[in-house]
């Protein structure tokens, strides 16, 4: 498989990522050779493996519902680009 | 007072302060200078030599009361992929400069608390993505170490500040961490030790996110013994961490022995690559003899899927990265691009355009590829069995041995930009230590020769999962061995 034009923008716009149309043609070269690379892995025959979901066998463990943390919106707002009245404030979203 | 105190290791520090043949404000000065003089070499994104002088002060009264702690006194590097309270961390982006914790990460805080002071934050390749130091927007790390003609060389990656630091006897250890390598192929490049422990043993919590499946922090040094006091204090339980594992932590250090009667290391014939250096190969057979010297019986040992591990690693990596990295969207830290009478998506995707560099970019959008509609199965599905495939292999390789004994990297350092624009040449840095972190197995680098060139090579140790132990042990036997002793000229 690899990927045209159209598919490269599609990608970064599910990434969320502005891509310049110059950027466009260098990054379908690159993202096709390392997918035509990636690609080697249809040869290896995986009927009826599970596919890996923990490295090291571990039991997720469960706690009560409660709070265990917060009380400090300063500290939360601290780093934010644009915070009001407590609020992480962006662009209006609706009209 | 000894003629240079940042030359001791971090046991010898430790020793002598004890004996109080310095003193842990000495040491901090004597290092905060190193590093103010070492700047040429960028290793450092952020120095706090405030840090490091409000711990010796501490350890100082707690040496002279002999109530000291483990690490009291002792400077280290702090990669800065950890989230230190009150100190800029970025994780070598420009979308997160300016970004100040409010927290620590359980990693740093547990040093901290172990009585460490930080003389700063490392660079590193940007969110921990490469293999060569070359991708952080904050400029390279280059390698205290120099090639043919005087070459600037690079330190390896991702953890590149920290092997840089450590090698220039800038501190005698730091953090790093591994996803693919990335503490041991730098460790490697710069004659150093670095070991990666078994997924679970260090937590996660305050360490920016990279592969959430893969990443483990772990400590480098200039030798095995370091590594082990310093895992031991990194190492522990962790309810923030859901991947933490709850095991009791050894006296790794207590525990060292290179007498490996008994053990039988594994030596996997994939692993012999076509094309490696003869130098390497040379370096591996007498890595051989080394550890039968010290008593092991070495077996050959086949990992067949070994040559999938690397496109393997290229699928689940980026995919968990694209996910990851979903984070930075300009609103809660960080960069905030806002396009004149845009949108919220349109600032979405330009702080992020602005933000990430082109290596960051590429990965997320592979990640992204990978998980989309009508792709999943072909790409990730199929890459998370094969995972599994080479887990498996590991697994059947521990029937006939104890560890397995490997190079680390399949070159020496290289210089800037012979790869940079080739990222599957880049990627391939990482063959021998992708393997044994996609099956969460710990695994060290210990240096072990000198190049042609004059330049180091390491080997290195692959373990069961929590047998850091064992991991320790045949890399000291490795280290009494070979007497590793060059260090780089000091040319900065």
């Amino acid at each position: 498989m690899s990927v045209d034009a159209a598919t490269v923008k599609r990608i970064a716009h599910l990434a969320r990522i502005k891509l310049e149309e110059h950027e466009v043609a260098p990054l379908e070269r690159e993202l096709n050779g390392i997918l035509s690379w990636i690609e080697q892995l249809g040869e290896v025959d995986t009927d009826g493996v599970e596919p890996m979901t923990a490295v090291i066998p571990n039991k997720l463990r469960w706690r009560e519902d409660v709070v265990t943390d917060g009380g400090y919106p300063e500290a939360v707002l601290a780093n934010a680009p644009q915070g009001e009245f407590g609020f992480f404030a962006v662009p209006k979203v609706i009209e | 007072m000894m003629t240079n105190l940042t030359d001791l290791t971090l046991a010898q520090m430790r020793d002598g302060l004890r004996a109080k043949s310095f003193s842990a404000k000495e040491l901090a000065e004597t290092h905060i200078a190193a590093v103010e003089a070492a700047r040429p070499l960028n290793a450092f994104l952020v120095e706090t030599p405030e840090h490091a002088l409000a711990a010796a002060a501490a350890a100082d009264a707690a040496l002279a009361a002999d109530a000291a702690l483990p690490l009291s006194g002792i400077p280290l590097g702090i990669k800065d992929l950890f989230c230190t309270k009150g100190v800029q961390t970025t994780a070598a982006s420009k979308i997160l400069d300016g970004f100040v914790p409010q927290y620590e990460s359980t990693i740093t805080g547990k040093l901290f608390a172990d009585g460490a002071g930080m003389l700063g934050k490392l660079n590193l390749d940007q969110f921990a993505m490469g293999s060569s130091n070359e991708t952080s927007a904050y400029g390279n790390v280059i390698s205290p170490w120099r090639g043919q003609g005087n070459a600037a060389l690079v330190p390896g990656g991702s953890s590149g500040g920290s092997s840089s630091a450590v090698a220039a006897r800038l501190c005698a250890g730091a953090t790093g961490t591994d996803t693919g390598g990335s503490i041991r192929q730098p460790a490697a490049f710069t004659g150093i030790a670095g070991i990666k422990p078994t997924y679970g043993r260090c937590s996660r919590w305050g360490t920016i996110a990279f592969a959430s499946s893969l990443d483990q922090a772990g400590p480098m040094a200039r030798d095995v013994r370091d590594c082990a006091i310093l895992l031991k204090s990194m190492c522990g339980f962790d309810p923030k961490d859901s991947t933490s594992l709850d095991v009791a932590v050894p006296d790794f250090e207590a525990a060292l022995s290179g007498d490996l009667r008994g053990k039988k290391v594994g030596i996997p014939r994939e692993y012999r690559l076509d094309g490696m250096p003869a130098e390497i190969e040379a370096l591996w057979q007498q890595g051989i003899g080394w550890l039968r010297d010290a008593g092991a019986e070495t077996v050959d040992v086949s990992l067949p899927h070994t040559h999938y591990a690397l496109p393997t690693y290229y699928i689940v990596a980026p995919a968990e990265a694209s996910s990851n990295l979903a984070r930075y969207d300009g609103v809660r830290y960080g960069l905030r691009e806002t396009p004149p009478g845009g949108t919220l998506a349109d600032m979405y995707e330009a702080t992020r355009a602005a933000g990430f560099g082109p290596e960051v970019k590429r990965r997320i959008m592979i990640g992204t590829y990978v998980l989309s509609a009508g792709y999943y199965d072909a790409y990730y599905l199929q890459a998370q069995k094969v995972r599994t495939l080479i887990a498996r292999d590991f697994d059947l390789a521990w029937q006939k041995c104890d560890v397995l004994l490997t190079p680390t990297a399949p070159s020496a350092a290289f210089a800037f930009g012979s790869k940079s624009d080739d990222p599957i040449a880049m990627y391939l840095n990482d063959v021998f230590t992708v393997p044994s972190s996609l099956a969460g197995l710990p695994a060290m680098s210990v240096p072990a020769g000198l190049d042609a060139g004059g330049l180091p090579l390491g080997l290195q140790v692959i373990g069961k999962a929590l047998d850091e132990q064992g991991v320790l042990n045949a890399s000291y036997a490795l280290e009494q061995a070979a007497g590793f002793t060059a260090k780089p000229d000091r040319w900065w």
